[in-house]
């Protein structure tokens, strides 16, 4: 049965609006002017391609549904699982349900730690028992080498056959655009296939960064987490903009009390440290969702329910930067002339906003935009891992990286989920930041972030 | 000028009244004054009547906003827990915490931790920063700019949290070069201080000097300065008797209001390193549900960033001339 | 860059031979001193109403109450601390009640430690003075004998109107007169003005003589000698409470519930809760003799080498405040921390249960001297059903308790504690088979004590029983493969749990795979502990977690917790499962005031079988305290009930000094070469910088 989570709704309808903006750009020259100039610069160009893999894994993780129970003669209907599953997961069945005891190290067949083992001979001995599933297809575990050796030259050779037919497709669109640097696109293509190759065939046998302390494997956790930075990074913005853009010209635009009111508004949000306005409004949340327990049926709709108040929160209390920016922009437009004009000719307020004012700073928008993107990543894993953020129940890096800290100072130590957690995200976040660089530079370079 | 900070500083007041408003109601609508005493009276035989004894000796009896059990208009509104903790705070009485210990003289205490690791933290970072971002700006168009560039962006995307635990997995743990976490007064602090500080300062480092590389692009951009190097100046010269000093400006500017944070610390760095400063006694409030100390925490900070606002305008003056204060 | 390279080779060569992470500072290097950590910060050091395990850690070695616990022998034994014997209750009957009269003879001879308010004229200090003080240690020090006044006026204290004493109202059911007591110090109380408790009398105590006191309890009470062995009951003189009631001392935190004063072994002379307690050797300690006799195994175990020599053995303990269990860890392995003082959790407040390393000994730690010792906290957790839950509890008729029960029944195979204790708690425990802890008196070893309805004896240890037989028992109460056998529902079932940390997931995971083995539906509710406990109270709560550890070692201390008259619901009582049977409730009546015997034992184990039978709680585990312990601390034993253990160590400075040495030689390569490649980094800037200093040369020529 499909199932939409609250934040399904808000990041499907993201994506139609940004759809929108891109048929509405593509139709006025004066905007689709700036996107080409940001897709000239090769570093934009291969952000931006490491930025849609990321976003097809959060995307495909926000298909849920909950899988429907085997049906039971006399039921009357179907019930369905209380579990609420994406696209995602049944896409990596294979990874989710291989779940060992506890730590593996990456590729490993072995546990981590020694166990009491009942020999052949029916004696007890300590010893890293083998894992359920890592490698679990090895006869002998000295051909381990090889197997890996095969099954990573198979992901390559599957990587370059779906390389070249990306290759021919460049050629094909160079011909069309010849001023976007396609070659930056090919090889930022090229490296993300031929990582990803090799790692869906090794995972579907191994654990190719190893398991956490319940055994559940670290790629999966991995992937499952790119779902919930994105939602924190572009969600919050949903919140932020009409907030920022609304406070923002009207104090510009209006100013006097209105402006005293806004800038009072804003001085006394920002008077108290953010870290702390925060984690007190995500308790407060907390409590809220707690007492009312009724309004959800499901975990998974807490969680979701959670993340959201988290993004909402984040915004309500970041607001203030692009407010400023936009209020000092509309005191300088209030005062050129043909606004003034519109004013003698008696055009309505609301009209000069929206018709006038509005156009004029939504490249400061767009910029704030994509600037905030990458703080909000950063954000969430510092929220979660101080635990203020996401629901423990809902995977994401915070999360990842708290549980991991705790394993810095086993001996030995495992390392896998940390680093695991710090590739994914320093990928995300500098492609994040490239692209975010790229826009300004389009946009507007003299604009200060 | 005078009345100008008088303004501002009367200005200041509604200010104050609305952060601890919002402390209040954050505060209030999470806890009930029966969560605080449960909390602060732990878990195993707790009777009703100790819970009440709680409040009332530390007055939370009364209703949080409204008191309908007064007579007069004046005492329904001012004999509630609202008025009642709020008034003092305005006269920087901060009273006791919940569990009875001078929030003021714990404030006096714990600053110097807080301080021994902002302040280095600042001025080297900000050194190290505009340091590497003139390089940068010296070097501009050349590939050496661009790697710069490239690891600012890289420096500044990842999480702080790295950095942290990076840091003290190599440093203290497999190098054995410092202490791993802790305290103590006088000299002996350096040794617990230099890790932290280090990774504060290298935390920092991209984002910030990006931000200067920025300023400074547009200061040699500027005509004095093509000015000055048509004159003959070398460019070490042209770099730092022009582009620094007047690209100092608006980093100091933007560097002022931050100098009141650093009093309430890094909270991070100060939970991580065990270091008793205000943040973690901030942090340890909150975990504690201690309003008293919650809300004089906020009330501090929230009066230092308004103090750092009325000197970073002031200090427009003093490096512009140009502005005055009507 | 020359200055550079200079710093690092005199870094270098002022490294050699020394350590470079010693937290503590160089001149207190090779003494006698023990390092420990403390996690929260204490709230109550005053023995009237602190209540915390890890407050005690403190108390204990200032306070002495009169009785104390035996620190070798086991089971534990109750034997005299400053008393002369363990009192006996002399049984009394007057006017139809009975009372029970301990007469309790106090050492003469006992001194209190240094302290100032016994020094004349130290009452009215002026505020200036007492503004200008860093610690009341720094006025001139006095002392005076104890007398039994002082615990007189202690149990006085417990009715103090300013005071929260978490057992007054406990003890106001038993002391004569203590609740009447309280309300007339209410009234006697002027504020602003120091109570002295010498002038109101409290009619269930009574002085006999300056060493002599007696007290009269309602009823039959035989488990109050082990509260005479707790911190609620040890001496208090006047004059500290005189002494700290002066103007000015709040506000520089100078009272007594932070500067405690004791007859103790050690006395508190640094006080900082934020980063560093500092306790020293009580120079008027009277040097009670090291116990002599021991369980069979102590005097191999090098336990008995100091016999009757006088305690305590090290001069001073520093105890640092470690919040994070990582640098904890690490500290102690760098040979900073004496133990690892793992088992120290906040009990009472939350199943928190955290992975400090690798808790088994590896053989790098065994090579490093490192001991481990285990043994079994008075504790129970336990997944309680609550009783008032339509499905899983058992008061709604007959024929819907006895499916509730198969249901609890079933869950209680499924739920694998011996698992879970594997996987998040390193072993640390061991799966309970009654509300009995192990080394409590009514505990059984073996195929009696264990729980047959959920475990089944193989080759001479209990195993789980199969998965099978809980689906058998699942649907025989009307819910066949996790349906509902009428509607076909799946039946939902919801955990509240303060387990909502970041760290908690893997837990969360855990309990969905119990369920999911059952192909029961399950969904946690995780809430903060406020609305948690307040769920409890309400009773709507379906499962929970929550643990208890016992206040002292007998099983009513246990058993206490499934009374029906102890109903969380009904009457704030602890049982917070709100179990109720009247068979069970009578066994208990009967049980709690009988002497440990056969008789005992016989009834403790009806009521276990009862217990096991309507399983109320759904399994649940011991917690066992890991404590690992270097080389150079000796005299080293679990006790979970003595905390005054601080006086029994030895330390073996030379030993550690050796070892800290040894295992913290600094690395200084790495960091050499950081700085090298930074400089490398610079080389290319500066050719540059030449390069184009010249061509702007160039240009201007």
């Amino acid at each position: 049965m499909p199932y939409l989570l609250p934040s399904d709704v808000l990041v499907w309808l993201l994506v139609a609006a940004v759809a929108a903006y891109g048929w509405y750009c593509h139709r006025y020259a004066h905007l689709s002017v700036p996107w080409a100039r940001v897709f000239r610069s090769p570093a934009a160009v291969a952000s931006a391609v490491v930025l849609s893999a990321y976003l097809a894994i959060g995307l495909l993780d926000s298909l849920h549904f909950r899988p429907a129970l085997p049906a039971k003669p006399g039921a009357t209907e179907k019930a369905y699982s209380t579990e609420v599953l994406s696209m995602l997961d049944l896409g990596l069945a294979q990874l989710r349900g291989r779940a060992e005891k506890t730590y593996s190290a990456p590729l490993a067949t072995r546990s981590y730690a020694k166990e009491q083992v009942e020999l052949p001979g029916g004696k007890q001995a300590r010893d890293f028992p083998r894992l359920r599933f890592g490698g679990a297809q090895l006869q002998d575990e000295a051909d381990w080498a090889e197997d890996v050796a095969r099954r990573v030259l198979a992901g390559f050779a599957v990587a370059a056959l779906a390389f070249a037919a990306f290759a021919f497709l460049i050629r094909w669109l160079r011909r069309r655009r010849p001023e976007v640097p396609w070659n930056a696109a090919l090889v930022a293509v090229g490296v993300l296939l031929f990582l990803a190759g090799p790692a869906f065939a090794l995972s579907t046998h191994y654990h190719m960064l190893g398991t956490d302390k319940v055994g559940q494997d670290v790629f999966y956790l991995a992937l499952k987490s790119i779902r919930t930075s994105l939602v924190i990074g572009t969600v919050t913005t949903l919140v932020l903009l009409p907030v920022g853009i609304g406070l923002g010209t009207m104090a510009g635009y209006f100013r006097g009390w209105v402006d005293d009111l806004i800038q009072y508004v804003y001085t006394t949000l920002n008077s108290i440290p953010g870290v702390l306005l925060i984690a007190a409004a995500v308790l407060m949340m907390q409590v809220v969702i707690e007492r009312n327990a009724e309004w959800f049926s499901l975990a998974a709709q807490r969680a979701d329910v959670r993340l959201l108040v988290l993004c909402a929160i984040l915004g309500f209390t970041s607001w203030t930067g692009l407010a400023r920016l936009l209020r000092g922009e509309t005191l300088k437009l209030s005062q050129l002339e043909y606004i003034q004009a519109a004013h003698a000719f008696g055009v309505r307020d609301s009209h000069i906003l929206a018709r006038h004012i509005l156009p004029n700073v939504s490249h400061i928008v767009i910029i704030a935009m994509v600037m905030d993107f990458s703080g909000l990543v950063l954000a969430e894993a510092v929220l979660s891992y101080v635990g203020v953020g996401v629901d423990p129940s809902t995977n994401s890096f915070g999360t990842m990286i708290n549980a991991a800290r705790m394993e810095m100072s086993r001996e030995p130590v495992v390392w896998w989920a940390l680093a695991t957690a710090f590739t994914f995200m320093l990928a995300l976040v500098l492609a994040a930041n490239l692209f975010a660089d790229a826009v300004r530079d389009g946009f507007d370079p003299r604009v200060r972030m | 000028m005078l009345t100008y900070i008088v303004r501002r500083v009367l200005y200041a007041i509604p200010i104050l009244i609305g952060v601890n408003l919002i402390t209040f109601a954050l505060f209030f609508i999470v806890n009930t004054p029966e969560d605080m005493a449960r909390m602060q009276l732990g878990a195993k035989r707790v009777t009703p009547e100790a819970i009440d004894k709680w409040k009332a000796e530390r007055g939370y009896d009364l209703p949080l906003v409204w008191n309908p059990t007064e007579e007069s208009l004046y005492n329904k509104a001012t004999r509630t827990i609202f008025v009642q903790k709020s008034v003092k705070l305005f006269l920087f009485d901060f009273g006791y915490s919940e569990d009875k210990r001078d929030i003021a003289n714990e404030v006096k205490s714990r600053m110097w931790p807080s301080l021994a690791l902002a302040i280095p933290v600042f001025i080297l970072g900000l050194v190290v920063c505009v340091t590497f971002a003139l390089l940068m700006a010296f070097f501009r168009a050349t590939y050496l700019d661009f790697w710069g560039v490239v690891l600012c962006v890289a420096m500044m995307s990842i999480s702080a949290l790295f950095y942290i635990i990076g840091g003290q997995y190599l440093f203290s743990k497999v190098w054995n070069l410092v202490p791993i976490s802790g305290y103590a007064g006088g000299l002996d602090a350096a040794k617990f201080m230099i890790l932290p500080v280090l990774i504060g300062v290298v935390g920092g480092i991209g984002g910030s000097s990006r931000w200067y590389r920025t300023l400074f692009l547009e200061e040699i951009g500027k005509d004095y300065v093509r000015a000055a190097r048509a004159k003959g100046l070398a460019e070490s010269v042209v770099m730092f008797r022009h582009v620094l000093r007047n690209a100092l400006i608006p980093i100091l500017t933007g560097v002022v209001v931050v100098i009141p944070l650093l009093f309430l610390g890094s909270l991070l760095t100060e939970s991580f390193f065990g270091i008793p400063g205000l943040g973690s006694y901030t942090i340890d409030a909150i975990q504690a549900q201690d309003f008293a100390v919650v809300r004089s925490m906020v009330f501090i900070g929230s009066v230092f960033y308004i103090v750092g606002l009325i000197l970073t305008d002031i200090s427009y003056t003093l490096v512009d001339p140009r502005i005055r204060f009507e | 860059m020359l200055p550079i390279a200079q710093l690092a080779l005199t870094l270098l060569l002022a490294g050699c031979g020394q350590v470079w992470n010693d937290p503590y500072p160089a001149a207190d290097r090779g003494k006698n001193v023990l390092y420990s950590v403390f996690a929260d910060r204490p709230k109550h050091l005053d023995p009237a109403q602190s209540y915390a395990t890890d407050e005690s850690q403190f108390t204990m070695q200032i306070y002495e109450p009169p009785l104390q616990y035996h620190y070798l022998k086991r089971p534990y034994e109750l034997i005299p601390g400053t008393a002369l014997e363990v009192p006996q209750p002399k049984v009394v009957e007057k006017g139809g009640a009975v009372f029970s009269v301990y007469e309790i003879r106090i050492r003469p001879g006992i001194m209190f430690q240094p302290h100032p308010a016994f020094v004349e004229g130290s009452f009215d200090l002026g505020k200036e003075r007492i503004e200008k003080l860093v610690t009341p240690y720094q006025l001139p020090l006095g002392t005076r004998e104890l007398t039994a006044d002082d615990y007189i006026y202690q149990i006085k204290r417990l009715a103090h109107p300013q005071l929260h004493v978490p057992i007054f109202g406990l003890m106001s059911e038993y002391i004569l007169g203590l609740k009447e007591y309280a309300a007339a110090l209410k009234n006697a109380r002027k504020p602003g003005e120091w109570l002295d408790l010498r002038q109101h009398k409290l009619e269930g105590v009574e002085r006999v003589d300056a060493h002599t006191y007696r007290v009269t309890l309602k009823g039959r009470y035989p488990q109050f000698a082990y509260w005479l062995a707790m911190h609620f009951f040890s001496p208090m003189p006047w004059e500290a409470e005189k002494f700290f009631a002066q103007a000015g001392m709040a506000e520089k935190n100078f009272t007594i519930d932070w500067w405690p004063l004791g007859t103790g072994a050690f006395m508190l002379t640094e006080n900082d809760p934020n980063s560093r307690m500092v306790l020293e050797r009580n120079p008027n300690y009277r040097g009670v003799p090291y116990p002599s006799e021991g369980e069979p195994g102590d005097e191999k175990a090098g336990l008995l080498a100091d016999a009757g020599k006088p305690m305590p053995f090290i001069d001073r303990a520093v105890y640092t405040r470690e919040r994070e269990a990582i640098p904890l860890w690490n500290k102690f392995l760098q040979g900073y921390y004496d133990s690892s003082g793992i088992g120290s959790d906040n009990f009472d407040q939350a199943v928190r249960i955290t992975a400090e390393g690798d808790a088994g000994l590896t053989a790098e730690m065994e090579a490093r001297g490192i001991r481990m010792d285990t043994s079994i906290e008075p504790t129970v957790f336990y997944l309680g059903a609550n009783w008032l839950d339509p499905v899983i509890g058992g008061s709604q008729g007959a024929e819907a308790a006895e499916r509730a029960r198969k249901l609890r029944q079933a869950i209680g195979i499924a739920v694998d504690w011996e698992e879970y204790l594997s996987v998040f708690a390193n072993g640390r425990g061991v799966p309970s088979h009654s509300p009995l802890a192990p080394g409590i008196f009514g505990f059984r070893e073996g195929k009696e004590g264990m729980n047959p309805v959920t475990h089944e004896w193989q080759d001479g240890k209990a195993v789980r029983r199969p998965i099978e037989a809980a689906r058998k028992l699942l649907a025989e109460a009307g819910y066949p493969e996790g349906r509902d056998a009428k509607t076909g529902q799946p039946l939902v079932l919801y955990l509240d749990t303060t387990s909502r940390g970041p760290g908690d997931k893997a837990f969360i995971d855990w309990w969905r795979k119990q369920f999911a083995k059952l192909s029961i539906q399950f969904e946690p509710r995780q809430t903060d502990w406020n609305r948690f406990q307040e769920k409890l109270r309400k009773g709507s709560t379906q499962l929970f977690i929550v643990g208890w550890r016992a206040d002292y070692p007998d099983p009513e201390n246990f058993m206490f917790l499934l009374n029906g008259a102890q109903a969380r619901v009904k009457s704030g009582g602890e049982n917070a499962s709100n179990y109720s049977n009247p068979e069970y409730d009578a066994l208990f009546a009967k049980m709690r005031h009988m002497p440990n015997s056969p008789e005992r034992q016989e009834v403790i184990d009806r009521m276990v079988e009862t217990f096991r039978r309507d399983a109320p709680w759904i399994g649940g585990f011991h917690r066992k305290s890991f404590g690992l312990y270097h080389g150079w601390l000796g005299n080293l034993k679990p006790n979970e009930m003595a905390d005054n253990k601080l006086r029994y160590y030895r330390i073996d400075p030379a030993g550690r000094a050796a070892a800290r040495q040894e295992w913290n030689r600094p690395i200084v390569w790495p960091a050499i070469l950081i700085v090298l490649a930074i400089i490398a980094g610079t080389i290319p800037a500066i050719r540059s910088y030449r390069r184009r200093e010249r061509m702007a040369a160039r240009l201007a020529a």
